[in-house]
């Protein structure tokens, strides 16, 4: 027993593992993905199907998964990273080759049992791999511009081929959470001064280009952008979404509108009212109050991740777990911002609460991941 | 994985300080976030709801079946029928070449419908259903119907339009609906939101025109909750609308059609009203043109056309048209004399064929002169002479007095568009209008009804039922609205000495009825049936001294368009009067040639309400009245058939 024996060490084995489990995380994942059926069931009508029941089974599964990753030794999935890096590079390959087509673009691969989203993936093997290699790193060689080159290449492959699916939303996402490793590695900080500075160049050089012929994003994707700087220029055709979303949003006022009596999402004014866009019903039936009670179980989340992060002496362990807590945080945070309408629209769920298998899991896969390091804590 | 205890610690320094950075970010944005909703929530929630209802609830219209129109009898002039289109929507549609070229196979549509319709689909959204064919029969529609399976997207719909079933016959009386343009809405102040539905349609002219509001009726409404592809999920309530009230006219479509067809071609107008009541049994003016026409709207060839024709058959002669009412005003002249007793009846003036007044010499129409002349025959044979005479005595003032008093120079409250209120002048108007003082010349040109005044044919035939009953009958179209009697117009006695009034209506007598009147040659023979009038010739220009001398006077070696308008007005019968009656036929020529026998045909179909018997015209007239009367009932509307007309 660990409060007896405070001067020793000690890392749980066998059966007593699920004694040293992450409770209040586990709890709040729980708490999350409840709101989301909720939601789910609201938006179908008063329905569980097609939406919530699904969702409830592919949760459960997740909770067991996790769990199963949890009881798993820590360095088994240090050892396995790189191998799983290589593994989803190849499933993003394959997809590119011969991926089924949704929504205009090539993300899924069909497995027969499930469709899998390999970039989905990518976001947890990524932060395996660059928290294992940091735990090989020799700290002093940190900020070695060759061994900084090597995890920049790690990041912009996978990167650069979900970019070409094409989906922005989880390139950006990729982009983010393997330079938080990054920072949280040591990294100098001079190299993100320099990035940052390039990504403004970027982004202008991307803006000048619209129009030529090396124009860099797809005419959709400017598309977005100009609706995103002025919605109301074009309410019914491409400013809808930010439109419809913010009305909806707005109207649910301080309290709500009521669970079930969202206008605005039962009558089908809200796009991707299940998925990307089910913030909105939160916010509409649940008002202030409710939208700002989930952002408070997500922090809650993240909070405990980092208090676990922290607490724990093993590098991979720490950089592991700040590396999906901040993966996680993107995830609402992006999609927050996109639906409240601070930044374009771009493709990213709400974690736990959209409606969509791939991220489900794989959000569960990772919080495994963030339990196991945690239960494999040296106390 | 074995590594120095100092290297941890330190590593676990570093990710420890930029663990607490980065979770010092990402709360940043949570309160960022958290702040954004607060704005959009609780700070902008009052505007966000409203424009959430507005996304929500759609309040529409419920159109009001117009008002329907019929004449003194209950037959229909003005109805309403389904009219069938044919709607698209791109969405459900999916292939919409495919579909179109399908639809094509079906009912036929016009390469420049196809390209309308191809246009619309392509820039309106996917969920709005665009008009491909509009007024289509009934056979296309079930055609479409039948074959709904291969047509996926396409909807045959069903509304009202307007239908004038007995064509040109009431297009001057009932106008015509169409389509509500930028102009109307110009003129109106605050447009009703049933005037920009599509395809709503508001009267143009005539009674259609006139009593809009009244035949409109009121639009109902109801508020149902649509989704965002404008689909109605349920309807939240309604509030049903009040249908236009239905008009009754005092028009006879029978005679109405006589009357229309009788004037035929000419370039004329003829009113009929009952003395008793002043309901207006027949309101024509010709030429005519069919009211459907415009409905279903007019070819720009057509209106061209209708525009351009020189006998303007856009205008409504009967009330817009005002005209020197000639000889027909010296019955008016007579009675304002007779009334300020300046003259007896048997007072008599030599017409030596001109007076001279002013160092201008006034003609009598007969170059000659008349001779003696008292009230009788100088009315009966219309001797100008006379009456310039009697006007030099009696002056305008009290002249233009009695004109009113008999009905001229007012404009009647009927419900046709822009009635013309004519002219009475007298010496305030000329001053006012010209800036010139009257001359004594005014005064005389008046007398024959030549010079300022005007008046319309409706006018003349309020004045001839004056004449005939000595009360202030006005004229009534509207006999009953909703089935509820209006006001007739049967008037109060107009305080004229009966003796007076007697001696006139003898001389209008003899003016038909004696071989030396104007109109002798268009008498009726039917005993009980006699009528009296007065026939007028009203200048459109003035001859000039050259012209006289040169002896080109005769009507028929001038251009159409400066000929003599020729006019009559009667009533009959003449111990009982029924009916009066006013007939102008423009640049006709002489009024005893040109209009007194359309009054007369006119007066008997009246009377008689159907054909007369050959036994009421002169006999040598017999035959051509018989093969007139053959091609006229041609021209009758067929017997009441009131189902529904196709669209």
């Amino acid at each position: 027993m660990s409060y007896l024996e405070h001067t020793v060490k000690y890392t749980p084995t066998g059966p007593r593992k699920v004694l040293y489990l992450n409770w209040p995380i586990a709890l709040l994942l729980v708490s999350v993905a409840a709101i989301g059926f909720l939601m789910l069931y609201s938006v179908a009508g008063g329905s569980f199907l097609p939406w919530a029941e699904p969702q409830m089974k592919r949760f459960a599964i997740g909770f067991v998964l996790m769990l199963g990753i949890a009881m798993v030794p820590l360095y088994f999935w240090r050892n396995v990273a790189p191998l799983g890096y290589l593994c989803t590079i190849a499933l993003l390959a394959l997809v590119a080759v011969m991926g089924d087509t949704g929504m205009g673009a090539q993300r899924w691969l069909d497995l027969g049992f499930i469709r899998l989203q390999p970039s989905e993936l990518m976001k947890i093997t990524l932060v395996m791999l660059l928290a294992a290699y940091y735990d090989w790193l020799p700290l002093s060689k940190v900020s070695h511009p060759l061994w900084v080159a090597l995890p920049v290449a790690m990041i912009l492959l996978p990167t650069l081929m979900v970019l070409t699916q094409p989906d922005l939303g989880t390139a950006i996402l990729l982009l983010a959470g393997g330079g938080a490793i990054m920072f949280l590695a040591g990294v100098h900080w001079t190299y993100f001064a320099a990035v940052i500075a390039a990504g403004v160049g970027v982004v202008t050089a991307v803006l000048q280009s619209r129009g030529t012929e090396w124009q860099l994003l797809n005419d959709y994707q400017f598309r977005r952008i100009d609706t995103f700087l002025d919605p109301a220029a074009d309410p019914l055709g491409a400013g809808y979404h930010i439109t419809q979303s913010k009305i909806a949003l707005g109207s649910g006022g301080w309290a709500g509108r009521g669970f079930m009596q969202g206008t605005q999402s039962q009558l089908n004014f809200l796009p991707e009212k299940h998925t990307d866009f089910i913030f909105t019903t939160l916010a509409e039936e649940f008002g202030f109050v409710g939208a700002v009670s989930l952002l408070a179980l997500y922090a809650l989340i993240i909070f405990f991740c980092v208090v676990s992060a922290l607490s724990n002496p093993n590098r991979f362990a720490a950089l592991l777990t700040l590396g999906i807590a901040t993966t996680f945080f993107l995830y609402f945070a992006v999609n927050m911002a996109m639906v409240t309408g601070l930044i374009p629209v771009v493709g990213v769920p709400l974690p736990l609460v959209s409606y969509g298998g791939s991220a489900m899991l794989v959000l569960m896969v990772g919080f495994g991941l963030v339990q196991s390091a945690d239960v494999h804590k040296p106390r | 994985m074995r590594r120095p205890s100092r290297e941890t610690a330190q590593s676990q320094r570093r990710i420890t300080r930029r663990g607490l950075l980065l979770g010092g970010m990402q709360a940043g944005v949570l309160a960022t976030l958290a702040f954004r909703m607060r704005y959009l929530q609780v700070k902008e929630a009052e505007q966000f709801r409203f424009l959430a209802e507005e996304n929500r609830i759609n309040i529409e219209l419920i159109p009001p079946t117009r008002g329907q129109i019929f004449d003194r009898n209950g037959r229909i002039i003005a109805r309403n029928v389904p009219a069938y289109r044919i709607t698209m929507t791109r969405k459900d549609a999916g292939d919409v070449e495919a579909v179109l070229a399908r639809l094509d196979a079906l009912i036929e549509l016009s390469p420049q419908d196809i390209a309308t319709a191809l246009e619309d689909l392509r820039t309106r959204r996917g969920d709005t259903p665009i008009t491909v064919a509009d007024r289509v029969t009934w056979e296309e529609i079930s055609r479409v119907a039948v074959n709904a399976p291969a047509l996926p997207g396409v909807t045959p719909e069903v509304g009202l339009s307007r239908t004038y079933p007995l064509g040109a016959d009431f297009t001057h009386v009932v106008g015509y609906v169409g389509p509500v343009s930028d102009y109307d809405l110009s003129r109106i102040d605050a447009p009703n939101r049933l005037l920009l539905m599509p395809r709503f349609q508001i009267g143009k002219t005539g009674i259609e025109a006139h009593e809009e509001e009244r035949l409109r009726g009121k639009a109902g409404t109801r508020r149902v909750e649509v989704n965002a592809a404008g689909r109605v999920m349920r309807e939240l309530d309604r509030q049903e609308g009040k249908p236009g009230d239905d008009l009754q006219l005092s028009i006879d479509h029978m005679l109405q059609n006589y009357t229309q067809s009788r004037l035929g071609d000419e370039s004329a107008a003829a009113v009929v009203m009952d003395t008793e009541t002043g309901d207006l049994l027949a309101v024509a003016s010709s030429p005519a043109f069919d009211p459907n026409l415009f409905v279903n709207g007019i070819s720009s060839t057509d209106y061209k056309a209708l525009l351009e024709n020189e006998r303007r058959p856009l205008v409504s002669k009967s009330v817009q048209g005002v005209y020197p009412p000639g000889s027909t005003f010296k019955m008016v002249v007579a009675l304002a004399a007779l009334e300020d007793d300046i003259i007896t009846p048997e007072d008599t003036v030599r017409c030596r064929g001109h007076i001279e007044v002013a160092d201008n010499r006034f003609h009598c129409w007969k170059r000659a002169g008349h001779g003696n002349m008292d009230l009788h025959t100088a009315l009966r044979e219309s001797c100008d002479v006379y009456f310039y005479e009697l006007a030099l005595e009696t002056g305008i003032e009290r002249i233009s007095a009695m004109a009113r008093k008999l009905g001229l120079g007012e404009r009647y409250d009927i419900p046709m568009s822009s009635v013309h209120a004519g002219l009475v002048p007298t010496r305030d108007w000329k001053r006012a209008a010209r800036g010139e003082e009257w001359v004594i010349g005014d005064s005389v040109n008046a007398s024959i009804g030549q010079g300022f005044v005007l008046a319309s044919p409706l006018q003349l035939a309020v004045m001839t039922a004056r004449l005939a009953t000595g009360r202030s009958v006005s004229p009534r179209m509207i006999k009953s609205i909703n089935g509820v009697e209006q006001p007739s117009g049967h008037g109060e006695p107009l305080d004229l000495n009966e003796n007076h009034l007697r001696a006139i209506r003898r001389a209008m007598f003899a003016v038909s009825n004696n071989n030396r009147g104007t109109a002798f040659s268009s008498r009726i023979l039917t005993d009980e049936y006699r009528m009296s009038g007065k026939t007028g010739t009203s200048q459109v220009r003035r001859i000039t001294p050259a012209e006289r001398r040169a002896g080109v006077t005769r009507n028929e070696d001038l251009p159409w368009n400066r000929r003599d308008h020729a006019l009559f007005v009667n009533f009959a019968p003449h111990d009982a009067p029924r009916i009066a009656v006013s007939v102008l036929v423009e640049h006709g020529g002489g009024g005893s040639t040109a209009a007194a026998p359309i009054a007369r045909d006119i007066t008997l179909q009246a009377l008689y309400g159907d054909d007369p018997p050959l036994s009421a015209y002169p006999a040598k007239d017999r035959a051509r009245i018989s093969a007139q009367q053959e091609r006229l009932r041609d021209l009758r509307p067929p017997p009441r058939d009131d189902r529904p007309t196709r669209a």
